[in-house]
């Protein structure tokens, strides 16, 4: 299957910096991929690239089987992009800018679609508003529906989530899960580990312009992160059986590893027979977070390691 | 003509239009203002051509020069507002070819010079009546000069980082290019080095040729002025798409 989206060995070099030093990643098409690295990773420089915005000095960029530089037209038709930064047109209205954002694609009478966009990005009251009397999370709402008004089915959002309210954060997700039930492959950057965790099947890490991770959710959670217990108690020590793998947190808790239920209930048990009386106990998920920080924090090493 | 850029030229029209306060009545009045002050300060000193008086010589220049700094304006300013504020994005995401954005931007120059030079004809008609000798002439005149200064905003807009360095653009290129070009007198009248000069300044053949168009007499054959202007053109036109395609400051 023509994979959505296709980088091959990008490489993009500004002055003494390497942007993008070699990246290559595939993703497929109705597929849900998370994008993530701290500012600076190159995650913008690689959607601008895709977009056509930045010229990568080597590598491939395909979206849906088109090339970006040879068959532009093509690519970009397949392809949304909502930009990182809040950028608008000050002289048109919410609707006049989707209306003119749809002619730039070639497509006219697009209205019903615009007005279901409208409609489902919470948009409608304010269709006839001027763009500078919109919000920061209103204009953040015109930028998706822009980068939508000619259905693509690549949507790239780069970290849409920035300084917006709960309230936008699920709107927005209640759609970009919709269209990608209707097959949209969706690319998201995020700093919002969370929302990456609980919204996309796969993930790439990005650090200093490469990618140190890439992989499905599930895997590098069970990889680099673990459900644990913790416990505090008094009465007794930790027994024995228990100590494989426990840590000590600075509040005298104890991180015991768990894999399943019936692993927490033996936990439970042992510290019951060895006379411990629990003062605080709670069951923590894996979390990206921790995979993140300690992807970067290998990432950091190897950078460091002479090559 | 493609959809995407049809559009673009409806919203680049629209972009002016929605001010034309500003883009439209104002630089109709300054002309005006010219007028009235110029001709009251020289109209007993210069005939410019036989039976032609000076104010009625002055008209067709005052319009020129409005259109050409018009249609500067209008591709320069758009363009780099749209780099500072970010939102070009919107015209270099979607499908649109290089040829296209020239086109679009070019055409809306075009729109805004035309707009510009019947606004001082409007108003300065019950002031000077004006015999219109030849139509076409003027009406290619108008055309040319108004789309080669249109290509030139494109490639100040394209260029400039910043409002101040397209002011520097329009201070430094496009008004000493048009005051100096024949607007307030005949090239005929001046030293022969500054005659010759002139002749170097392709703003000077559009305002010569348009105003053959109304009194049938100028410096130089309108066929002439309009194959310069148009070649002129053409050589800025071919610089503007070679910008575009490669993306020069616009896709890094």
């Amino acid at each position: 299957m023509t994979p959505a989206v296709e980088v091959r060995d990008v490489r993009k070099r500004y002055g003494s910096l390497d942007a993008l030093d070699g990246v290559s990643l595939r993703v497929e098409p109705g597929e849900f991929f998370a994008l993530l690295g701290p500012n600076g990773a190159g995650k913008t420089t690689l959607i601008s690239a895709l977009g056509g915005l930045v010229r990568p000095d080597s590598g491939v960029l395909r979206v849906m089987g088109h090339d970006v530089a040879a068959d532009y037209r093509a690519a970009r038709n397949a392809l949304g992009i909502v930009p990182q930064e809040i950028v608008f047109d000050p002289f048109f209205s919410v609707r006049e800018t989707l209306e003119l954002q749809s002619g730039y694609f070639g497509l006219r009478g697009n209205g019903p679609w615009i007005d279901e966009l409208l409609e489902r990005l919470a948009l409608g009251p304010k269709s006839g508003a001027n763009m500078r009397s919109l919000s920061g999370g209103m204009k953040r709402r015109v930028m998706v529906a822009q980068a939508l008004v000619h259905r693509p089915p690549v949507i790239v959002l780069d970290e849409p989530t920035a300084g917006v309210d709960v309230e936008l954060r699920q709107t927005l997700w209640a759609f970009v899960r919709e269209l990608n039930a209707a097959g949209h492959a969706i690319v998201l950057t995020t700093h919002y580990l969370e929302e990456a965790q609980q919204l996309c099947s796969r993930i790439a890490m990005m650090k200093a312009g490469r990618i140190v991770a890439l992989d499905q959710t599930a895997r590098l959670l069970a990889a680099f992160s673990e459900r644990v217990l913790r416990v505090k108690f008094a009465g007794c020590e930790l027994p024995a059986s228990l100590t494989a793998g426990a840590t000590r947190a600075a509040d005298g808790a104890w991180r015991l590893p768990v894999e399943g239920a019936a692993q927490v209930e033996m936990a439970l048990a042992r510290l019951r027979e060895a006379g411990a009386r629990i003062e605080h106990l709670e069951v923590a998920e894996p979390e990206l977070e921790e995979v993140f920080v300690k992807i970067m924090a290998n990432a950091g090493e190897a950078t460091r390691a002479p090559a | 003509m493609s959809a995407g850029f049809r559009t673009l030229l409806w919203k680049e029209v629209l972009r002016f239009w929605k001010v034309s306060v500003q883009t439209v009545a104002a630089p109709v009045l300054s002309a005006l203002l010219f007028l009235v002050i110029f001709s009251h300060a020289l109209a007993s000193h210069v005939e410019a051509y036989p039976g032609v008086g000076y104010t009625q010589f002055l008209v067709p220049g005052l319009a020129m020069m409005s259109m050409l700094q018009n249609a500067f304006a209008n591709s320069s300013s758009s363009i780099i507002q749209s780099k500072l504020t970010g939102n070009i994005v919107f015209i270099l995401l979607p499908p649109l070819t290089p040829g296209d954005i020239f086109g679009a931007y070019l055409l809306a120059s075009v729109v805004r010079g035309l707009a510009v030079g019947a606004g001082v004809f409007a108003v300065t008609f019950l002031l000077v009546p004006l015999p219109v000798a030849n139509p076409l002439w003027v009406f290619a005149f108008a055309l040319v000069g108004s789309a080669l200064l249109g290509a030139l905003g494109i490639v100040a807009g394209i260029w400039a980082e910043k409002f101040d360095q397209i002011a520097a653009f329009q201070n430094f290129v496009v008004m000493p290019l048009t005051f100096l070009a024949g607007v307030f007198y005949s090239v005929k009248t001046l030293p022969p080095f500054w005659q010759a000069a002139s002749h170097l300044n392709p703003f000077f053949y559009a305002i010569d040729g348009f105003r053959y168009g109304f009194f049938g007499q100028s410096d130089v054959p309108p066929a002439t002025s309009l194959a310069i202007a148009t070649g002129t053109l053409c050589a800025l036109s071919w610089l503007t798409l070679r910008l575009l395609r490669s993306g020069y400051k616009l896709r890094s």
